[in-house]
């Protein structure tokens, strides 16, 4: 990786935040905190990893990529924008009446949406059907499924992952968003997903841990998770910190589901600028 | 199938898969643990490639069929509709009703004939529940005939179908040719004392039960609803404003279900007095089956007789007027 594409990809994870706050502020609504800690990842994901064409977003042999964190909505959409999917000017029309962007992605209203989320830990079990489905198919496509830390104390979770693990799923690579607090708490103080890593290699994973902030890393993790996805599915611990890039936001479970006020606003961006 | 002949749904449900299968290449069934009780496992054994063993994990065997459906296959999932509908109700909604994946679901063993299983195995509101979803065609069939003609029906339709079947014996009551549509009710007695809407497998005993009534001099309408939802607004309208008195007949609670469904309408469209044959909101318990539809008034003798009380009602009723 030259630095100069780490500079490119830099400077869009840093538009992407610019971008989540405008838009959580414009609408008074949305989910910041879990949307500033997966800036990086998306920006991996969307801006280098993925084999997709945004001019035709429903193209067969793309790769897919599932938000099983729904609610992170913010960051999916500065994300599908940036990349040109539909203009960034849109993303004033967030959570409103009739808009393409939903609270929630909507893959019947938004385009480059694979698949809808909303409720929480269901993502990874669509996740391994597309896997699965290109298997029987004999694609080379690769399947993304982006998961929240909280969302990974729903039993579903593990339900598919035991499927994943015990079948081999080829080609499906689970990324956790391990910003370590959710809704109403840290994670840990709610229910732990300690040993976290342990447990995924225990339903037949391979495992790698990264810190999810650096893109030179992230990068890194994807390309030896591509290939050893080969054999059978692989989680990637994004090691995050929820709220990131806004000081006053960080590690703050009171962000998780607030929309900046005005002066809050001004000050994120201030903040964002100086980065 | 010979008419009159009693065949296990499940098993006649089975060999549907089996034959959908061999027309269908890309139609796939997706099992939680249940195929040898629910018969999906002659598909398993049809076409082993295309039969998905999910363990005993039904949320993930919802979403898995979810994500297959993107990719052009035809998922069926399949296991006991109690647990389909409440273990994975969320999955159902989310996954596929809102996103309108093109995912099959049978809901087997439903209502009251679980092999005596009991409270936690009787599926007796999984037509409520379903019925609420938006986007997804609810439908009950009433024979092994019709079971196999909403299977095939539910392959054409593009988006979620629930086909609920039982697992008991039923009597053979439609031909092969047998046709239905979607949201139109099935004619299968003509009446003007009393009008009798059914569904699933009661619909063959309410057919007995209308010969029964016309030893005794009373003609019953007949009316069964293969689709639940959408349901035949007109039909049932007809024999509101024709007959004035409707029972429903159905292997579910009286809430939520056919009976639900017939009152919505007729009390928003063209009011009278519906009566509904049913399980009243209790959990059912171990035992025979035949004992338990015999308590709730649901065997031929028990349909035929709140049949002639009401028919008796409405001539007294029309009199006075």
């Amino acid at each position: 990786m030259d630095d100069k594409t780490l500079y490119r990809l830099d400077s869009i994870a840093r538009q992407l935040r610019r971008l989540i706050i405008e838009t959580a502020h414009t609408a008074g609504a949305g989910h910041t905190g879990g949307s500033l800690s997966e800036v990086e990842i998306l920006t991996a994901l969307y801006f280098s990893f993925l084999n997709i064409d945004p001019e035709h977003p429903d193209w067969e042999d793309r790769d897919r990529f599932v938000l099983s964190k729904g609610h992170a909505s913010l960051g999916y959409y500065a994300a599908l924008a940036q990349r040109g999917y539909f203009p960034i000017e849109e993303l004033k029309t967030f959570d409103r009446e009739d808009s393409a962007l939903q609270a929630h992605p909507d893959m019947h209203k938004c385009k480059g949406v694979d698949f809808s989320t909303g409720s929480l830990g269901q993502g990874l079990s669509i996740g391994v059907g597309i896997a699965l489905g290109a298997l029987k198919k004999n694609k080379r496509i690769r399947t993304i499924v982006l998961l929240g830390d909280g969302e990974c104390q729903e039993g579903q979770i593990w339900e598919a992952a035991m499927f994943a693990g015990s079948k081999h799923i080829a080609k499906l690579i689970a990324i956790v968003d391990y910003n370590k607090v959710q809704l109403s708490n840290r994670v840990d103080e709610n229910i732990s997903l300690e040993p976290f890593a342990i447990k995924w290699e225990a339903f037949g994973w391979n495992v790698l841990s990264v810190d999810g902030h650096d893109i030179a890393e992230l990068l890194s993790a994807l390309s030896q998770a591509d290939y050893m996805s080969e054999q059978g599915p692989v989680a990637i611990i994004a090691n995050t910190i929820k709220g990131k890039g806004v000081s006053f936001m960080e590690g703050k479970f009171e962000w998780h589901g607030k929309a900046p006020n005005d002066q809050e606003y001004i000050e994120a961006l201030k903040e964002l600028s100086l980065r | 199938m010979k008419l009159g002949e009693e065949i296990a749904q499940r098993l006649a449900f089975g060999q549907a898969l089996v034959e959908l299968g061999a027309e269908k290449p890309n139609m796939l069934v997706l099992d939680a643990d249940v195929g040898p009780s629910t018969q999906t496992q002659l598909f398993g054994h049809a076409f082993p490639d295309r039969f998905i063993e999910v363990g005993i994990a039904e949320q993930n065997m919802i979403g898995i069929a979810a994500g297959l459906s993107t990719l052009g296959f035809i998922p069926w999932v399949s296991t006991f509709a109690v647990f389909m509908t409440k273990r994975a109700g969320d999955q159902i909604r989310n996954s596929v009703a809102h996103t309108k994946a093109n995912v099959k679901i049978n809901g087997a063993y439903g209502g009251l004939p679980t092999g005596r299983a009991g409270a936690t195995h009787s599926a007796v509101e999984d037509l409520a529940v379903m019925r609420a979803m938006p986007n997804v065609i609810v439908m009950d069939p009433a024979d092994p005939q019709e079971a196999l003609v909403c299977a095939r029906l539910a392959m054409e339709i593009e988006g979620p179908v629930y086909v609920r079947t039982v697992r008991c014996s039923v009597p053979v009551i439609f031909p092969e040719d047998h046709k239905i549509e979607i949201g139109k009710a099935v004619k299968l007695h003509e009446g003007k004392d009393i009008a009798i809407i059914s569904c699933g497998m009661m619909t063959p005993r309410v057919l007995k039960a209308a010969e029964e009534l016309e030893k005794k001099g009373i003609s019953a309408q007949v009316l069964h609803m293969a689709t639940i939802k959408p349901i035949d607004v007109e039909a049932i309208c007809d024999a509101a404003e024709s007959i004035g008195k409707i029972i429903t007949v159905e292997n579910h609670s009286i809430i939520g279900g056919l009976g639900g469904a017939v009152c919505e309408v007729v009390s928003e469209f063209a009011p009278c007095h519906v009566k509904r044959l049913g399980f009243p909101d209790v959990f059912l318990e171990s035992g025979d089956d035949e004992a338990y539809f015999h308590r709730f008034g649901l065997d031929i003798d028990g349909i035929a007789s709140t049949a002639k009380s009401l028919a008796e009602e409405r001539r007294r009723t029309k009199n006075v007027h």
